[in-house]
């Protein structure tokens, strides 16, 4: 593959994984939402892979089909688990309303390009030309967490933010060392896995509610 | 290198997680005692690697592992609150009807997940070891399945979660800066490696880094403005894991800004870290002081409490030099076995009159003497009272601030301190005095058995101790500040 034709697909899965998280905040019914997650993966896994093969590093082949089987396999394959449990689970009451969410993802990306720009000073690399995109998804998904109000949604935005970390570690320094890679995945299915149990407790003690009904603790 | 000390390197993770394996086999009546075994098997690495060389450095592990004076102080501590936490758990295990299993193993794996953070040469894994805590103790915070509990779990994960995503990304930007500055593979992110070559780090990637450094790591760590999870947690995880909490997580959690503080400030000079730090520090004291006012439940009271040592802890390292970061890592010490006996014996009140509030519990001293004299006696310790070592340590950074040209950051500090000293010895003077109510008549609830108290005396007596007379520990205390860039 040519020099020329591998940095268009990986623009192309830079935008598609922008896009995707775009998307999250526009769509409100959260199997779309776990589709969106699916494209999302796939995106980082490309980014991930197109990577790996310009550096022909055996190394990041692995830890590219790693992430592929954790992020398109493994993770939406829970949140399926946790979405049937609470199958009409639909974001019915957000605190920013889609338009007004669009707009924030736009500020958002435009912060992220100011924030990233010693990483694109530093790294040499044209991919790291790139990295802006993944602080963009990371502050997408904790415009996500704060905002909605269903359990799985908050899920779905530390999962973005997740992403994005990752994208920016391939983008600016082609992934952080493998140990370090399997222990952070490791870490984050067993998040995922502990976060689903406890949604089951939580539709169990306070019923099908928003978080919003999270009001036991206070001062 | 000897063999005690490859001993001392592998055994305070191994252990513990050994524990968590039997626990999964044998009944808990024995799994109580193993994992009592395993936490003074880690009390007595951290004795070992302190008592034989102060300037030591012993690696294992490919290098993965190391430790030196701060590792072994802070291994130490680890061991002295898991010895109180772990004593504490029969008597907690008596009243809880089932799941002991799943309590036995994952407090074990929580204390091997400790062990394993300040073992770590290196940031990345530090990063794992901690979010793996996070993990462990979610199932822990939520034990009772009460509405309140399981609120306080989802809260717990999904913030300390985020918060600690955010220093993943300054990690990814740091090994971005040592990979550029010529750091290769796993070395780039050593903290041995980070501190050799931190003046050739880039200034503007490496105050990027710090920033969200300090922010992830300071939600772990409980300070403010990203406290909110702290006193839901703490106050509704069973007694001995809020000791473990309170009293060591959240030093563990500095205890990678305090490694973190010297790299930077090779890099950056010392001013940013430490505007940073004492903002942070004053908020959470601001926070600390106005929320310990109206409280009205005890567990909560000593939540806020740890804020406040926390607070204090940020303050001795934003002074940065060497008397104030020994005078913190005495303050961590001090703090974790006083807190962890307040939160142990909160347990029991809890278990004697079976209601959190601080106004149901009157006149304890007349009603439960022992146990009204560990719980008085450890609020005058968090008070900062002589004889114990908290009053040195907290004397210690006032010194240091006065004499680094912060006087103004102590006198705000301490005044903010006076409040809350007022309000914990009013709600501590409530729940202690007065003549026992009249339905006090009726039989209590439990006869309350003095074994468990036990402990609770040891851990006191060392806080009183230590502060009188450190004896061999100065060395290594010192050798720990000069690591933790004291200077």
């Amino acid at each position: 593959m040519s020099n020329e034709v591998s940095g268009q697909l990986l623009n192309l899965c830079c935008g598609l994984f922008l896009l995707s998280a775009v998307g999250v905040l526009w769509r409100r019914q959260v199997s779309s939402l776990i589709t969106l997650l699916v494209v999302q993966g796939l995106a980082l896994t490309g980014i991930a892979g197109l990577l790996a093969a310009q550096r022909h590093s055996p190394e990041v082949i692995g830890v590219a089909v790693g992430v592929g089987a954790l992020k398109v396999g493994v993770v939406p394959w829970m949140l399926r688990r946790v979405h049937n449990r609470v199958p009409d689970a639909r974001e019915t009451r957000p605190l920013a309303n889609v338009s007004a969410s669009l707009l924030a993802a736009a500020g958002l990306t435009l912060l992220a390009y100011a924030a990233a720009r010693p990483l694109v000073a530093l790294a040499p690399s044209a991919s790291a030309h790139a990295t802006p995109v993944g602080v963009a998804v990371v502050l997408i998904g904790f415009f996500l967490a704060a905002t909605r109000q269903r359990a799985i949604s908050q899920i779905i935005g530390v999962l973005l933010i997740d992403n994005g970390i990752a994208a920016v570690a391939f983008l600016a320094t082609g992934g952080v060392p493998l140990i370090v890679e399997l222990g952070a995945s490791a870490d984050l299915v067993l998040a995922v896995l502990v976060l689903q149990i406890l949604t089951s407790r939580l539709l169990a003690t306070f019923g099908p509610t928003d978080l919003d009904g999270l009001r036991e603790l206070h001062d | 290198m000897t063999t005690p000390m490859m001993l001392a390197l592998y055994t305070p993770a191994a252990a513990p997680f050994l524990a968590a394996l039997l626990a999964l086999v044998l009944p808990s009546r024995i799994a109580v005692w193993t994992g009592l075994l395993a936490a003074v098997a880690v009390l007595a690495s951290g004795v070992t690697l302190t008592t034989t060389d102060a300037t030591l450095s012993v690696s294992g592990a490919l290098g993965l592992l190391r430790a030196d004076a701060l590792t072994a102080w802070m291994l130490l501590t680890i061991g002295a609150v898991a010895v109180i936490a772990c004593a504490a758990a029969p008597g907690y295990l008596r009243h809880e009807a089932a799941h002991h299993r799943r309590y036995l193993t994952l407090i074990q794996l929580f204390l091997a997940c400790m062990s394993l953070a300040v073992l770590a040469d290196n940031l990345g894994l530090f990063w794992v070891a901690l979010e793996a805590t996070t993990i462990v103790t979610a199932f822990l915070v939520g034990h009772r399945r009460t509405r309140e509990s399981v609120e306080a779990a989802w809260k717990y994960v999904v913030l300390c979660s985020v918060g600690i995503a955010i220093a993943f990304l300054g990690i990814v930007c740091l090994y971005a800066a040592s990979v550029a500055a010529g750091g290769h593979g796993v070395t780039a992110l050593s903290w041995t490696h980070l501190a050799s070559s931190a003046h050739s780090l880039d200034p503007a990637l490496t105050k990027l880094a710090t920033g969200l450094i300090l922010l992830g790591f300071g939600t772990k760590a409980g300070l403010a403005p990203m406290h909110a999870w702290l006193p839901d947690a703490h106050s509704q995880a069973p007694a001995p894991v809020s000791a473990l909490m309170s009293g060591v997580l959240l030093s563990v959690a500095f205890y990678a800004i305090l490694r973190y503080r010297a790299i930077a400030d090779a890099a950056l000079g010392p001013a940013y870290v430490r505007t940073l730090l004492l903002t942070a520090a004053l908020a959470s004291l601001v926070v600390a002081a106005m929320l310990l006012i109206a409280q009205r439940d005890y567990k909560r009271l000593l939540a806020y409490s740890s804020i406040e040592h926390m607070g204090l802890i940020a303050l001795g390292t934003a002074f940065g030099v060497r008397i104030a970061i020994a005078a913190v890592l005495l303050h961590i010490l001090g703090h974790g076995l006083v807190k962890s006996v307040a939160f142990c014996a909160s347990g029991q009140v809890l278990h004697v009159t079976g209601s959190p509030d601080i106004a149901a519990v009157r006149a304890l001293a007349a009603r439960q003497p022992g146990l009204a004299g560990a719980f008085g006696i450890s609020l005058v310790a968090l008070l900062g009272l002589p004889p114990f070592s908290l009053f040195a340590s907290e004397l210690g950074v006032a010194r240091a601030g006065f004499a680094s040209g912060h006087g103004w950051a102590v006198a705000v500090a301490f005044t903010l301190m006076l409040v809350a000293f007022v309000a914990i010895a009013r709600h501590g003077a409530r729940m202690l005095l007065g003549p026992p109510a009249a339905q006090s008549t009726a039989p209590p609830p439990s006869v309350h058995r003095g074994r468990g108290l036990v402990f609770l005396g040891i851990g006191l007596t060392t806080a009183a101790m230590l502060g009188l007379y450190l004896g061999p520990l100065t060395d290594v205390l010192d050798a720990a500040a000069v690591v933790a860039g004291g200077h």
